[in-house]
C-alpha cells in the first residue's frame, strides 16, 4: 500500500480541519499574487516558516521540502537580477517559497483519508451535474489497487522480453502492459457487475 | 458512464502513477530530466478518448492533491500542483482532453501521420502553451522567456509521441475502445 506523505502530530495546525486549510492555502496563494513588495511578502513567508514549528516540525522536514525546488528559486532569483533588480527578485523567491511551504504544511498535516473524506462532502451539490460522489470513490480506491499490480505485470512483461533480447524496447514494454491491464480491467468491471454495483 | 469505463479510468490513473515509478533519464549536455510520467496523459487521450482519457488524468490529479506521493520522484501534495510547474499538470488533463478530441475524430482513418499530429498538438503545443503561461505568471518573466526556457524538455517531448502514437495504433489493432461512426 502506498503511504501517504501526512506525518503525525497534534498540534493546531494537525487538528484544524481539512477544508478550513485547504481554504486557508488558496487565500494565501491569491493573495501573495496581490503584494507589491519584498518586505510583506517575505514576513508572509517568515509567518509560513514559523508555523513548521508550531506544527512540531523540526529544521529537517521544513529543509526536505526547500530542497526539491532551490535550484527552481535561484535560478528564478538570477533572471529577475538581470531583467529588473534584486527587489523584484526576492518579492518572486519569496512569494513562490511561502505557497509552496505552506502547501507542503497543509499536505504534512491532514490524512490522505480526511482529504478524501472532505472531497467527498465537497463533491456533493456536484450532484445535479453528473458527478456521483459514490463512482469517484470506487475510482480512487481502484487506482490504489491497480498501482502495485501494474508493478507486478510490468516486471513480468520485463522478465518475458529480456527472454526475446527486446529488454531494451520501450514499446515492447508498454503495448502489453497496456493490453493485458485493458484485459485485466474488463474482468475488474464484470465481476463488479456481477455483485450488482449500482450507484444510481 | 458504465462500470467498465469507471475501471479504465482508474486503471489510466493509476498507469500514470506507474509510470512515475521509472526512474527519470538525464540528458547528459542540458541536464534536463526525462520522466516517463507525462506519457500518461498522451496514452489516457489516445487509448480512452476525449472524456475518459481526461476524468483519468483528473482523478490521478486528485489524489497527487490529496497527499499521495504519485509524482515522478515520490513528489505529491499542493506544493507541486500550485508550485511553478503547476500548469503542466492542469494542462495534462486539457491536453488528454484534446487528443482525445482528434484521435476520436480521426478513429475510423487513423494512420501514424494523424495520430502523431493528434499528440503533438494536444501534448505538446497546447500542453507547453498551459505551461509556460503559468510559469510566466509564477515566476514573473515574459511569456516568451517562459518558452524559451521550458524549450529543452521539447526532446523529452519529441520522445514522448513517438512511443504514444506507437502505442495507440498497436493498442487500436490488437484492443480498441475507441467506437466512432461516420
Amino acid at each position: 500500500m502506498i503511504a501517504g506523505l501526512y506525518i503525525d502530530g497534534t498540534s493546531a495546525v494537525h487538528r484544524a480541519t481539512a477544508g478550513i486549510k485547504i481554504l486557508a492555502m488558496v487565500a494565501l496563494g491569491t493573495g501573495v499574487f496581490l503584494i507589491p513588495d519584498w518586505p510583506v511578502a517575505a514576513a508572509v513567508l517568515a509567518t509560513v516558516i514559523v508555523l513548521y514549528p508550531v506544527s512540531g516540525f523540526g529544521l529537517r522536514v521544513l529543509w526536505a521540502q526547500i530542497k526539491p525546488m532551490i535550484w527552481l528559486l535561484a535560478v528564478f532569483f538570477a533572471v529577475q537580477l538581470w531583467l529588473h533588480d534584486w527587489q523584484a527578485g526576492l518579492l518572486v523567491v519569496t512569494r513562490v517559497a511561502a505557497i509552496v511551504l505552506f502547501a507542503a504544511l497543509v499536505t504534512l498535516t491532514t490524512k490522505t483519508s480526511a482529504m478524501l473524506d472532505s472531497l467527498e462532502r465537497a463533491m456533493q451539490p456536484l450532484r445535479p451535474i453528473g458527478v456521483n460522489p459514490q463512482k469517484v470513490s470506487l475510482a480512487i480506491s481502484m487506482v490504489l489497487r491497480f498501482i502495485p499490480v501494474i508493478a507486478t505485470v510490468a516486471s513480468e512483461i520485463r522478465d518475458a522480453q529480456r527472454a526475446r533480447g527486446l529488454d531494451k524496447s520501450i514499446l515492447a514494454m508498454v503495448v502489453p502492459l497496456i493490453i493485458r491491464t485493458l484485459k485485466m480491467a474488463d474482468d475488474v468491471a464484470d465481476a463488479i457487475d456481477a455483485r450488482s454495483f449500482d450507484p444510481d | 458512464m458504465k462500470t467498465k469505463d469507471i475501471v479504465y479510468i482508474a486503471l489510466f490513473a493509476a498507469l500514470t502513477a506507474a509510470l512515475g515509478l521509472f526512474p527519470p533519464i538525464t540528458l547528459p549536455v542540458t541536464g534536463v530530466p526525462i520522466t516517463a510520467q507525462s506519457l500518461g496523459p498522451m496514452l489516457a487521450g489516445a487509448i480512452l478518448g476525449a472524456r475518459r482519457g481526461a476524468l483519468s488524468i483528473i482523478l490521478f490529479l486528485v489524489l497527487v492533491a490529496v497527499g499521495l506521493p504519485l509524482l515522478s520522484g515520490g513528489r505529491g501534495g499542493f506544493g507541486v500542483m500550485i508550485g511553478v510547474t503547476g500548469g503542466f499538470m492542469f494542462g495534462w488533463a486539457i491536453s488528454a482532453f484534446i487528443i482525445g478530441l482528434l484521435i476520436e475524430k480521426f478513429w475510423n482513418h487513423l494512420n501514424v501521420f494523424n495520430a502523431a499530429l493528434s499528440i503533438v498538438f494536444g501534448g505538446i503545443v497546447v500542453l507547453y502553451a498551459i505551461g509556460n503561461a503559468w510559469v510566466a505568471v509564477v515566476a514573473d518573466i515574459s511569456y516568451w522567456q517562459a518558452t524559451v526556457g521550458s524549450a529543452p524538455f521539447l526532446i523529452g517531448g519529441a520522445i514522448k509521441v513517438v512511443i504514444a502514437t506507437a502505442a495507440c495504433l498497436a493498442v487500436r489493432r490488437a484492443y480498441p475502445l475507441i467506437s466512432k461512426a461516420g
